[in-house]
């Protein structure tokens, strides 16, 4: 076997390496200090002590009262809870039955909005411009005194691209007395500071592995008294707003995290925007190649990019053997690459989606990793057009 | 020396995991692909979750790269249309052979190529051969009970030097036992039967839900109405079962009349033809010299009846030595020479 080339890791939308330090915070919290947070005696305290120490370390960096900050398994969750949990509350205090939501959001709340119109909600669905940005005049005119739920995200995952909130949550107050704003800020808090860009908004979903801590871990800020029917019920932890033991190695690993991510932020944006802007120069040479999402308005970390004539299915394919490990679309179950509802959304037609491949850089990206990459796509992309169907 | 590249359609069966398996063996440098094809509701198929994951755990077990590529809008236009519209028009379809026509033979072979890979290998039941002057061939498999060259019978030899259909070479439970002895989660999966896109519900149900169905009547030979329908899409030429008849003898469809929605029923040898007029014909390499003898084979597992290819190499007719069950109009008809495929053609209503 040949040696496998040096990968090159452009996926940290999808996912992060866990920091080292949220790596040693969580260590103890396995054997050691392995006590459930709910119990009484000296091993369930120390577990305890941890848990909300987290949480209180969580809450000062995302602009939160300790009280507020409620953990879940993950991003996901968190997103269903604040579509589907503040939509049934507002029913049941019989505020009215309207949900908004924005065309790009993730499935986690597009999948929760669609259960919510089984239930008979009014689902009313935002779009976005062709840059990626929420349209705040379509989402003024579709907000009304019956709208109780209205989800916009802060950073797109496919585009990259920071959303208005602030003007959201401004239009969504003016028009409807009982609605609360949600955010998936997921892909945000690696790379802005969610206190200040969400500061007014009253649910944020945030996930620990996409800013270097642990899978199956995220937070739902829940703003003093907006309601919320719970997902999973029993034991009542959490407030009651998510029951079942507390999985405190992830909230310690969560906190640790985001503190890291904080205490660094302006020098990782820094250095992400610089590789960010060497690697775009250097795909720009590849003639027809566009970017998708408004550059003015994207994170550091986001390049996405189509190449006309190209099948990002099979270019993926290529950089992967060339150890660069890329993505299109969003991935379903399957692994298949499903053509984006996000790009769609911003007026793309499907083969100009089909061609679109998304590299997105993280506190671990090196200049070896642009360097690799652009040794390997425009060789890549070449190859593919040069291909002539031998079937027919 | 980089060893060949062989791009695997691993469809989550044990077939196509022993084809990955014996490339892997014999040196290659091999990748996995499953296809997604189909994104409607049915759970049953090649395309299914847990199929993509027995192909993704097989790969990951031979320890080569697997890829998911998503077929599915292709598979519409060309597989699942077609199908309904063959029903609805009294015609019967092959939907497996339109997917190898124009996904797995068309759309992956050129992705194969787009790829850099030197073939393209499926876990079909066949042999690619080289004949004495070393052109490709497609033979029948080693297990004549498992044998698909019925299926491939439209590739040309074109197509065939690009492929491999390892398999080919051993017998079903060969197969198995090589999976089983590489461990590999695949060895004791059952064979896929049924079209993968048709649910449960069945081929009528699934047509149902796509074509309004058209009432009509149903005739004799003499043009006697002996009963009614609810729509053509679930008759086939030659059925029996299902025709809601009570006949003194077995009854069998003889005709579809798509126009008038009419559905006419006889005996057996009511079916009986001289001859099979044909469209579309391919061939592996050069068509058959006109009148001359070839066997015919008109469904997967039917048996092969001689006859005189009179066609051209566009279409024309086929003269059975005996006269033979006609053949429903849609089907794919495979010729053969002893055991190797000459071409294929569909048969014309």
């Amino acid at each position: 076997m040949e040696p496998a080339p040096p990968t090159a890791y452009l996926d940290h939308a999808a996912t992060t390496p866990v920091r080292p330090e949220a790596l040693a915070a969580m260590l103890p919290f396995f054997a050691e200090t392995f006590g459930n947070p709910s119990g009484g005696h000296a091993v369930a305290r120390a577990a305890k002590t941890a848990l909300e120490s987290a949480r209180e370390s969580v809450a000062a960096d995302l602009g939160a009262e300790p009280g507020e900050v409620v953990f879940t398994a993950g991003g996901t969750e968190a997103d269903n809870l604040a579509v589907e949990g503040a939509a049934r509350a507002a029913r049941e205090r019989g505020q009215g039955d309207g949900v908004v939501v924005a065309a790009f959001e993730h499935k986690a709340v597009l999948a929760a909005a669609d259960r919510l119109g089984r239930e008979g909600f009014r689902i009313v669905v935002a779009p976005v411009t062709a840059g990626g940005i929420v349209d705040l005049d379509a989402l003024a005119a579709l907000v009304d005194e019956h709208t109780v739920v209205v989800s916009v995200m802060l950073v797109n995952n496919e585009v990259g691209t920071i959303q208005p909130l602030a003007d959201v949550v401004r239009i969504v107050r003016a028009r409807s007395p009982h609605a609360v704003v949600h955010t998936d800020a997921v892909q945000a808090a690696a790379w802005v500071d969610v206190a200040v860009l969400a500061a007014d908004v009253d649910l944020i979903s945030v996930s620990a592995h996409k800013l270097g801590g642990p899978k199956g871990t995220g937070a739902l800020v829940v703003r003093g008294d907006v309601g919320l029917v719970p997902l999973i019920e029993g034991g009542g932890q959490e407030r009651g707003l998510r029951s079942g033991t507390s999985n405190v190695a992830g909230a310690v690993g969560l906190a640790a995290a985001l503190r890291a991510t904080v205490a660094t932020r302006s020098e990782t944006v820094a250095h992400v925007a610089e590789l960010r802007d060497r690697l775009v120069a250097g795909l720009e040479t590849i003639p027809g190649l566009w970017c998708n999402g408004d550059s003015d308005a994207k994170i550091a970390g986001n390049v996405h990019v189509g190449i006309p004539g190209i099948e990002a299915e099979a270019l993926l394919v290529l950089l992967d053997r060339e150890g660069v490990c890329a993505a299109a679309g969003s991935s379903c179950s399957s692994g298949a690459t499903e053509p984006s509802h996000v790009l769609a959304a911003m007026g793309l037609d499907r083969a100009d989606a089909l061609a679109s491949i998304r590299l997105s850089l993280g506190f671990a990206s090196s200049p070896a990793d642009v360097d690799r990459v652009l040794d390997v796509l425009p060789t890549a992309v070449a190859q593919l057009r040069g291909a002539v169907g031998v079937s027919r | 020396m980089t060893s060949p590249r062989v791009l695997v359609a691993m469809s989550g069966g044990v077939d196509s995991s022993v084809a990955a398996a014996l490339l892997v063996d014999a040196g290659h440098e091999v990748l996995g692909v499953t296809l997604k094809l189909w994104g409607g509701e049915s759970d049953s198929g090649c395309c299914s979750v847990s199929d993509v994951e027995d192909a993704r755990r097989v790969a990951a077990q031979l320890d080569i790269p697997h890829y998911v590529f998503d077929y599915s809008v292709a598979f519409d236009e060309h597989v699942v249309d077609p199908y309904v519209d063959a029903y609805s028009s009294g015609s019967t379809p092959n939907p497996c052979v339109e997917c190898n026509r124009h996904i797995k033979f068309g759309l992956l072979l050129d992705r194969a190529d787009a790829l850099g890979c030197d073939s393209l290998a499926t876990g079909h039941h066949a042999r690619r051969v080289r004949d004495e002057r070393g052109r490709a061939q497609l033979q029948r498999a080693v297990d004549s009970a498992k044998d698909q060259s019925y299926v491939l019978a439209m590739l040309t030899g074109p197509q065939l030097e690009r492929l491999q259909f390892p398999v080919g070479e051993l017998t079903k439970s060969d197969v198995r036992a090589y999976a089983a002895r590489l461990g590999l989660r695949t060895a004791t999966k059952p064979d896929s039967q049924d079209v993968c896109f048709i649910t449960r519900g069945g081929r009528e149900q699934f047509l149902d839900a796509r074509v309004p169905a058209r009432a009509g009547e149903i005739h004799d030979t003499s043009g006697r109405v002996v009963g009614s329908h609810d729509g053509i899409a679930r008759f086939t030429i030659g059925q029996r079962r299902g025709l809601g008849i009570a006949a003194g003898e077995r009854r069998f469809v003889v005709d579809i009349d798509a126009p008038s929605a009419t559905v006419t029923i006889g005996r057996p040898p009511d079916l009986l033809r001289d001859g099979l007029l044909v469209t579309s014909c391919t061939f592996v390499h050069d068509p058959p010299a006109r009148g001359a003898e070839v066997l015919v084979q008109v469904r997967a597992h039917g048996q092969v009846t001689p006859g005189r290819y009179t066609a051209g190499s566009a279409g024309g007719e086929i003269v059975f030595t005996e006269p033979q069950p006609r053949v429903a109009p849609g089907q794919l008809i495979a010729f053969y020479d002893g055991p190797t495929v000459v071409g294929s053609a569909v048969a014309a209503a």
